[in-house]
């Protein structure tokens, strides 16, 4: 990314285009917070220094379950109303430190649990490919921002595909980072064997910048990994010759929409004229994914969400004592989709059903990241797959709560296994955008970004109709 | 094995969630809904198989106990509900406040 103006007008520009777009809850509502005379004043100090860093200048939004010191935190929920953290999360250190400013806070699903966006306490956002439908989630309002052209770079968090999936229904490319590469410190914890802090770009371009500044090992989260960060944008010049990348079958399943299908073979057409080798693969524990991470997550986030509880931030409610407290803060405070989870959560954890439940998915959570070890140590470099089944859907259309899990059928299971991803727009069905995924091994994110590069330069234009 | 009325407002009990009366058959319907896709896993074998609870080959490496590492940039009064000489305050327990009648008497 070169920027040839100064950083405060790329920051006055990015607010502009907040009101151009109608950001707010009048409109797309993909921001919820913004402190424009800070962003400015922190883009003219930067001018004023001649800072130099790689992202000098650069305006970017973060997801709201990511602490920042001058914007609230809130998760999109009622229980951290007003909450503005004392701390900021090493992701955002990093990227201030890099040069770049913070324009704003992006709405989300409460807690990051969602797959739409329609569960934020602070209402629904509007997909600005088409506002009459869903912008994916849970990072919805980090994606929607990228998709409106206020930035170029966002932050959001995975822990079963939300980043991928916005990113694929918004029509831009969003990073799920290897589990341990990007630091969590800030992230307020949903589902901790899980959670990864994720990247949105604008291009292929956007995303390997924004993670060459925040990856690497951090001392403030123990789960961080000491493994060296390489220039992810030097993978834009490797050629695709010697790579072999997997088409794996459980993910093009017959019921697949063979319009997505054929936007997906068309791009592995695209990486094959470059030199890749395309292979039929299998991974034969990936329907198993989503009722393994539909007991996982919850679980873990029945006992991150305990903290919540009216003692020590955000929301307190009255109660008959102390415990009287407790239940009418997380009741008040909780939206719909949190409680059943919480609910959920704490059933399979529960004497009597944690064997048959937790147990059990831990293990066959083994057996699914064991198909990814099989896989890549077989000669197959990365592995090619539609990000989602379908494209954005109207407000309201999935009801069921099982129904909407089922969006995160071809994500949940790299968050289950620990591997990086990348989903990139392949083409539009009516209109809308479709994302395919890139998955690679353990840390291999240099592969993953060398094949999203070539992708893209081979669709071009062809990736966005 | 089906979700109860019974189950749901004991689980609700140990989560500290107090559900309104009305809600408690959908979320039996919700839970009952969901778990049922949940069934699959107990046909799958994994005799042998060790669950994995995390990612990474190696346990969580510990670092010394030296309390907080970075400064608080707003003190704990800006962000609590309720503060006093550096102290959480929370309603005083059930078990206590004959105590504290006794302490006032």
């Amino acid at each position: 990314m070169t920027t040839t103006t100064s950083a405060a007008e790329a920051v006055a520009a990015s607010l502009r285009r907040m009101d151009e777009v109608k950001a707010g809850a009048d409109g797309l509502n993909c921001i919820l917070w913004s402190d424009r005379e800070h962003a400015l004043a922190e883009a003219r100090a930067i001018d004023e220094s001649r800072a130099q860093g790689p992202l000098a200048g650069v305006p970017f939004v973060a997801k709201d379950n990511i602490a920042t010191l001058h914007l609230p935190t809130t998760c999109g929920s009622r229980i951290l109303e007003g909450y503005v953290s004392p701390y900021q999360a090493t992701v955002i250190r990093r990227l201030r430190e890099a040069g770049a400013v913070l324009v704003a806070k992006t709405n989300c699903d409460e807690f990051a649990m969602g797959s739409s966006n329609e569960h934020s306490a602070y209402g629904p956002v509007r997909n600005p490919i088409c506002p009459t439908r869903v912008p994916g989630g849970s990072s919805g309002g980090s994606a929607a921002a990228v998709a409106a052209g206020i930035v170029r770079i966002a932050l959001g968090s995975e822990t079963g595909g939300s980043v991928r999936q916005p990113a694929a229904f918004c029509g831009v490319v969003g990073v799920k980072p290897t589990y341990g590469r990007v630091s969590r410190y800030g992230l307020v914890a949903f589902a901790s064997s899980l959670d990864q802090v994720g990247v949105f770009g604008a291009t292929v371009d956007d995303a390997a910048l924004a993670m060459e500044v925040i990856a690497g090992r951090d001392p403030l989260d123990s789960t961080s990994a000491d493994v060296p960060v390489p220039r992810y944008r030097a993978a834009a010049d490797r050629p695709l010759e010697g790579l072999v990348i997997g088409r794996p079958k459980e993910y093009f399943p017959p019921s697949l929409d063979p319009r997505i299908a054929a936007l997906c073979d068309r791009a592995l057409d695209a990486l094959r004229a470059q030199g890749a080798t395309v292979r039929d693969v299998s991974l034969p524990h990936t329907d198993l994914a989503i009722p393994v991470y539909y007991i996982v997550a919850p679980a873990e986030a029945s006992s991150n969400l305990a903290r919540f509880d009216g003692v020590r931030y955000g929301l307190r409610v009255t109660g008959d004592g102390l415990r009287g407290m407790y239940e009418a803060t997380r009741s008040r405070g909780f939206g719909p989709e949190v409680t059943r989870r919480i609910l959920l959560g704490t059933y399979v954890l529960s004497a009597g059903y944690y064997d048959a439940y937790y147990k059990k998915a831990q293990e066959v959570r083994t057996l699914i990241a064991q198909d990814f070890r099989t896989v890549f140590g077989n000669g197959v470099h990365a592995l090619f797959t539609p990000t989602t089944p379908t494209p954005a859907f109207e407000f309201g259309a999935k009801a069921d709560p099982y129904e909407m899990y089922l969006n995160d059928i071809f994500t949940a299971t790299a968050n289950l296994a620990g591997v990086p991803g990348i989903s990139v727009p392949v083409g539009r069905v009516d209109g809308l955008p479709i994302g395919g995924q890139i998955l690679a091994g353990h840390f291999e994110e240099m592969t993953m970004f060398q094949i999203a590069y070539a992708l893209e330069r081979a669709l071009g234009a062809e990736a966005h109709r | 094995m089906a979700v109860t009325r019974e189950d749901v407002v004991h689980i609700a009990a140990l989560a500290r969630l107090a559900l309104p009366e009305e809600r408690v058959p959908e979320l039996v319907a919700q839970l009952n809904g969901i778990l049922a896709h949940m069934d699959v896993l107990r046909k799958v074998d994994t005799t042998g198989v060790t669950g994995t609870a995390g990612i990474g080959d190696a346990s969580t490496p510990l670092r010394p106990d030296t309390g907080p590492q970075i400064p608080l940039a707003r003190p704990r009064e800006a962000f609590a509900p309720q503060m006093r000489d550096g102290f959480f305050l929370v309603p005083r327990l059930a078990t206590h406040e004959t105590a504290d009648e006794e302490e006032t008497a």
